[in-house]
């Protein structure tokens, strides 16, 4: 298990005062201008160093991606937009850092601020973090009154933190999506290319992050790269908040090392599945959008970018959701489409469409009324879906349903047998059909 | 996608207006964003609208808002139907109860939540009790899960719920005392319950 000395988010649980005076005995804003004096250059190496790779979902390396932005500032000023929206099923570790240790992230902007020449940067929440959004809020306004942001701060450096926030649409979390709603529209994702790097916010260039991949900066430029890069295994480095949902004995958020196994980590932090190991069906390992990994593949699991990969998943989010034996699975995993169809934004047809499509397959599937043929069908709906849509809100629909067909094909199968010999018997009461 | 349409004219009040407080709060929120990109705040001021209106949002504001940021009124409606916290019918007076029935949710019992509000608000959601006080919905995950099931009533989350505990939330509500926001079980936020397993050493 991760070393406390290690642990970057100290008022996880919010025991402590989330505010300045609290945040400054944690080590917060400790030397902050020398960082920000070290000059854009050698943040960004720093950061590239540390190997951290993005927190929100997709796990690009953040150093890389600060050094996308133009070199220098010409007649458009560069953004640094804080991806808050966390709404991933599964996902409830921003919710955290926002309430408990917002410091951490307020820090965070403006050293990624200064590494990007940015001299304004946006937070945009979503909009049910209400008691989140005023606590943040609540922190930016003790930087300032203490002088830490704004103009003529201590730092030497000018940058204003804004709070934005949403109100209510998963599809915000994509950084397009984002964009259009911090502009005042409707939140439907633009195509890429241009990268918001090129043209972001405003046609201007702009970086999007993730609030963890934010708060973890100002450790990282304290204590070094290199000492976030010897956490976890190489190209999976650092820290990373965990949240484990489900059929666990008791779930919670945790800070642990990368590459951490699976059952350690939910043996050692959670109380064990409910019902031992053994009673363990499957885990989602990364937020709803990721393919479910089996129980049998689960032992060897390390939860990280890499090791979920081997499985044909991915670490997403580190949101784990657990199912023991007692699971549904097919409903489970219906109603992770019914998900999917409320949010998607409309835009695309293979998206519009289609996830109605497999909810409503999904649905009869669970009860078994479908034909066998179905289940190859769902697959190649799944597959007219993948890669063909505006964002990647398509690809992260499809590969739980295909998760599912991979690893349950038998359950549906049996579901369906089941189904057809009930339809024989005489004690059935008929339905009339849709 | 969610369909979503405006509330019947007989139900939309005629004029809308903020308060001077909130004229004035509005005006802050707009200085947040560059010059000419004030329709960056058509989100930040109809919820502002929307709470001052008793939880829902009548065209009337959407209009004023769409004005005060010289806005065309078809692109303030588009904002205001696409994103579903912009509740376009009234609702309970009282609470207004989402309800999170997404996966991680429905693992831990949100089933329950749900047959509590259909038995004690209404059969269907989105429709006011009969005596006007409470309304509910099923919402999409709300970024809690290691606390589900879960309800967001307002401004807070209450967390952990029982069939029994969440009764006793409606009740703090229905007397005008709500309880204490958060876990309704012994525990710090999204710590294990029973206590943390981490951060012992660490003085906070
Ligand atoms: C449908 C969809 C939803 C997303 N939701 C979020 C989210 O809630 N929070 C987040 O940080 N990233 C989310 N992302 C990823 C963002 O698009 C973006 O990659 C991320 O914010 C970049 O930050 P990072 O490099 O720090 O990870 C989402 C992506 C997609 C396709
Ligand atoms: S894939 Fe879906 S959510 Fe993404 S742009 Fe297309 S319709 Fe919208
Ligand atoms: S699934 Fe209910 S809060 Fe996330």
């Amino acid at each position: 298990m991760l070393d406390d000395k290690d642990r970057i988010f100290r008022n996880l649980y919010g025991q402590g005062d989330f505010g300045l005076e609290g945040a400054r005995s944690r080590g917060s804003w400790d030397g902050t201008k020398a960082i920000l004096e070290k000059g854009r250059e050698a943040i960004v190496a720093e950061v590239k160093a540390s190997g951290l790779r993005g927190r929100g979902g997709a796990g690009f390396p953040t150093g890389v991606k600060w050094s996308f932005m133009p070199k220098a500032v010409g007649d458009r000023p560069h953004y640094l937009v804080v991806n808050a929206d966390e709404s991933e099923p599964g996902t409830c570790k921003d919710r955290e850092i926002m309430r408990n240790d917002p410091h951490l992230l307020i820090e965070g902007c403006l050293i990624a601020g200064r590494a990007m020449d940015c001299r304004s940067g946006y937070i945009y929440v979503r909009g049910e973090f209400i008691r989140e959004r005023q606590r943040l809020q609540a922190a930016i306004d003790q930087a300032y009154e203490a002088k830490l942001l704004g103009k003529g701060n201590v730092h030497g450096y000018d940058f204003d933190l804004y709070v934005h926030h949403g109100a209510g649409a998963y599809i915000c979390g994509e950084e397009m999506a984002l964009l259009e709603s911090l502009e005042g529209k409707k939140g439907q994702p633009r195509l890429k290319p241009p990268f918001p790097a090129n043209m972001g916010l405003y046609g201007c260039p702009t970086t999007v992050n993730n609030v963890e991949s934010i708060a973890v900066i100002p450790d990282i430029m304290r204590r070094g790269g290199a000492w976030f890069a010897g956490i976890g295994r190489p190209n999976n480095p650092g820290t990373k908040l965990f949240c484990i949902s489900g059929h666990v004995e008791r779930p919670c958020t945790v800070e642990d090392a990368m590459g951490v196994p699976l059952r350690e980590l939910i043996e050692t932090h959670c109380g064990g599945v409910r019902g031992g190991w053994g009673n363990l069906l499957a885990v989602i390992p990364g937020g709803s959008s990721m393919p479910l990994i089996p129980a049998h593949q689960c032992d060897e699991l390390k939860m990280d970018f890499d090791g979920c990969l081997a499985l044909k998943s991915s670490l997403g989010t580190a949101a784990v959701i657990v199912m023991d034996k007692s699971t549904d699975i097919i409903r489970a995993m219906a109603r992770i489409s019914y998900f999917y169809r409320h949010e998607s934004c409309g835009q695309c047809t293979p998206c519009r469409e289609g996830m109605g499509w497999m909810w409503r397959m999904l649905t009869r599937m669970a009860e078994g009324r479908a034909q066998k043929r179905e289940i190859d069908m769902l697959f190649e709906v799944t597959k007219q879906i993948e890669g063909h849509t505006i964002c990647a809100f398509g690809d992260g629909a499809a590969w739980p349903v295909q998760g599912l067909l991979r690893h349950f094909r038998p359950e549906i199968e049996r579901r369906i047998d089941e189904y057809t010999r009930n339809a024989d018997r005489h004690d059935r009461v008929p339905v009339a059909a849709e | 996608m969610a369909n979503r349409r405006l509330a019947p004219p007989n139900l939309q009040p005629k004029d809308f207006a903020f308060t001077a407080e909130n004229a004035v709060w509005a005006k802050q929120q707009i200085a947040k964003y560059p010059e000419g990109r004030q329709q960056s705040a058509i989100i930040p001021l109809l919820w502002r609208a929307q709470e001052q209106n008793g939880g829902w949002l009548p065209e009337a504001a959407i209009r004023h808002v769409g004005e005060m940021l010289g806005m065309a009124h078809i692109r303030a409606l588009e904002v205001a139907t696409f994103y579903t916290m912009f509740l376009l019918e009234p609702c309970g007076k009282k609470a207004h109860v989402q309800v999170c029935g997404t996966t991680p949710c429905m693992l831990r019992g949100a089933e329950a939540i749900f047959d509590v509000c259909k038995a004690r608000i209404h059969h269907d959601p989105m429709h006011v009790s009969a005596d006007g006080d409470f309304s509910w919905e099923e919402v999409e995950c709300l970024g809690a899960c290691v606390n589900a099931p879960m309800v967001l009533i307002w401004d807070d989350t209450y967390e952990d719920l029982t069939a029994e505990s969440f009764e006793k939330v409606l009740d703090g509500f229905a007397k005008g005392q709500p309880v204490k926001p958060g876990p309704q079980i012994d525990r710090q936020l999204s710590a294990p319950a029973g206590g943390a397993t981490t951060l012992k050493s660490v003085k906070v």
